[in-house]
């Protein structure tokens, strides 16, 4: 009843808050197109044979030259932007999802356990925690790239790429779920449910999982929102300085750092209309959290 | 008080040995120091011999004894890419990243605290919500976009500031500063501002928050029914109340602005130590990516420690509890 209170709440606050509403909008419209981007999109921008250098550098349609073929235009190579926008978003959402999903297990299954456990498991995993907090994500996910390029042979980098970045990023944000996790689980145990499942001689994994977690999923799905436009604005960081997706697999970040060779001359569109979209998405996304962060911690409102 | 800093100086060398320790495993597990450091056409006993003389076939413990005696002693070995000294490549890259990351801190300071008291005290007037809503938005943007943003707007459009690399440099001992040329300074608003932006909307939230919650309590209530004037009532009692959080997190923000200034110095061909280490990490420079970590480590433990030392400064109850 009560959970049925809370959810109706949620509902009463979302229609009631436009910024939420267009968040929300936009964050899905994103999504559509950048599952079914391949039905969508008019052109791979990876299949070399799909677009051709005689269509290259035209504008937007409300601009004049246009071709009303290229609705926002197209690079120097002749790619389609609307394309290219597609895929590069369906790239980064991948990277996003996978890294804030690996993030999620790793870091409330370690926070679990440190709350339940306590003593000097939790110790360490806080230390290793706060060391790592210490470290700006941006910097963790860098040297894991980097080791990555050490370590791996040569002809793997190119294949591994996607799965090197998702890592690197994955495990430079799953601190915060672990604190979390830890803090909120804390405050379970206390509870009697707890206590009675555990005389019960129910398994440390059952309680952990069937009967805490239900009841800290709150405050880690604002987490897990908030975290999913961090993943996506540190993959286009790391791929916009050359360090993550190269140019022949263009995320929204390199889409961004191909633009900027543009910069200088008239094509605004190849780059700032990659970099609006960025801002448009992770911006929505960030709106969202804030609206969940309101909607589970009424304190706040 | 000797013991809260004798602790704190026991931590801080524990952290520094527990860095210098991944910067040694970096070096010697992460791909082959020898093959890196020799050709193709080195002969095998002649790699076996530099790897004696490298001490790489001594006990693990002996060579992380001698990695971090030599870090201390300031040889920090020799980059895989150039063939340089990486002490040498990396002090001279020292001075631009601390003089754009301070810059770009006392952005944040001197912007962040006054909106952030204003913004605390008229909660629901337009100018707040306008203020609010922008860093929403500002915290959103990525460095990077920050950068292009002004770049586009003061370097290409509007042509009044350049948009790479220093300008005009004075040397002062072994220091090369910008800071002491017109020419410098042009060159620094943009990437200060851009590293800086991003710091100011925490800097401004946190002050924001603590102020509130400061301006509810008893003694702010008492204080304003005593007469105390507006002024002094916020920024004598109420802001020096919420110092040491903000303190903190300048002490935090440092770690920040020293990280972000990797992408700073990229947009803008600043040449500081990120774009060094941003240029290791693509060439796998394991020595210069390693020292890299140890300086950051080094300044951020320096930091710290002196914001600690602040606290006692700041806050007389932690004098008192001491003596308890």
């Amino acid at each position: 009843m009560k959970e049925f209170l809370k959810r109706s709440e949620g509902v009463w606050l979302f229609i009631h808050s436009p910024a939420a509403i267009l968040a929300a909008l936009v964050a899905l419209l994103t999504f559509i197109g950048a599952a079914f981007a391949p039905w969508i999109a008019s052109v791979n921008p990876y299949d070399l044979g799909s677009f051709s250098l005689f269509d290259g550098l035209l504008p937007p349609v409300w601009q004049e030259g246009a071709n009303p073929k290229f609705l926002l235009g197209t690079d120097d190579q002749g790619r389609d932007m609307v394309s290219s926008i597609l895929y590069g978003a369906r790239l980064s959402l991948i990277i996003g999802l996978s890294a804030m999903v690996i993030a999620t297990v790793l870091g409330v299954g370690l926070g679990l356990a440190a709350g339940y456990y306590g003593g000097r498991f939790d110790a360490v995993v806080m230390r290793i925690a706060d060391i790592q907090l210490a470290l700006p994500a941006i910097l963790t996910a860098l040297l894991i790239d980097g080791i990555a390029r050490g370590v791996l042979p040569a002809d793997m980098q190119q294949d591994l790429r996607i799965a090197v970045l998702t890592l690197a990023i994955a495990l430079s944000l799953w601190v915060n779920f672990a604190r979390t996790a830890r803090a909120s689980t804390f405050v379970q145990m206390q509870k009697e449910y707890v206590q009675a499942a555990i005389i019960m001689g129910q398994r440390p994994i059952r309680v952990m999982f069937v009967h805490i977690l239900p009841n800290i999923l709150g405050p880690l799905l604002v987490i897990m929102t908030v975290d999913l436009a961090s993943a996506i604005l540190l993959e286009a960081t790391l791929s916009f300085l050359g360090i993550g997706l190269p140019a022949d697999s263009p995320s929204l970040g390199t889409l961004i750092r191909i633009g900027m060779q543009f910069m200088l001359s008239g094509e605004w569109w190849i780059l700032w209309i990659p970099t609006l979209f960025l801002v448009a998405l992770v911006v929505s996304i960030n709106i969202l959290g804030d609206f969940l962060r309101d909607v589970f911690n009424p304190r706040l409102r | 008080m000797v013991y809260f800093i004798f602790k704190r100086l026991a931590q801080s060398v524990f952290v520094m040995l527990a860095v210098a320790f991944l910067a040694f495993s970096l070096f010697r597990f992460v791909g082959d120091p020898v093959s890196q450091m020799t050709g193709v056409e080195t002969s095998v006993e002649d790699q076996e011999r530099l790897r004696e003389d490298l001490g790489l076939n001594d006990p693990f413990v002996l060579q992380f004894a001698r990695f971090t005696g030599n870090l201390l002693q300031g040889d920090f070995g020799f980059s895989y890419r150039t063939r340089q000294p990486v002490a040498e490549m990396i002090v001279t890259r020292i001075p631009a990243t601390l003089e754009l990351g301070i810059v770009a801190l006392l952005i944040s300071l001197f912007v962040g605290i006054p909106t952030g008291v204003y913004t605390a005290l008229r909660p629901r007037g337009f100018v707040t919500q306008t203020i609010l809503m922008t860093t929403l938005i500002g915290v959103s943007i990525p460095t990077f976009v920050i950068g292009i943003m002004l770049i586009f707007l003061f370097g290409v459009q509007l042509g009044w500031l350049p948009t790479f690399g220093r300008g005009g440099t004075v040397q002062l001992g072994g220091w090369e500063s910008s800071l002491f040329t017109v020419d410098g300074w042009r060159a620094l608003i943009l990437p200060a501002l851009t590293l800086g932006v991003y710091q100011l909307t925490l800097t401004m939230r946190l002050v924001r928050a603590e102020m509130m919650e400061v301006m509810r309590s008893d003694y702010i209530r008492f204080a304003t029914a005593r007469g105390v004037p507006m002024g002094r009532l916020y920024f004598r009692h109420a802001l020096a109340n919420t110092l040491v959080p903000v303190i903190t997190i300048v002490g935090l923000q440092f770690g920040g602005v020293i990280a972000f200034s990797i992408v700073t110095e990229s947009v803008f061909q600043w040449p500081g130590m990120g774009l060094l280490f941003l240029e290791s990490i693509r060439f796998v420079d394991i020595p210069v990516m390693g020292v890299y970590l140890v300086v950051i480590a080094f300044f951020f433990v320096l930091v710290n420690l002196i914001v600690d030392l602040l606290y006692v400064a700041i806050d007389p109850r932690l004098r008192i509890k001491d003596v308890s």
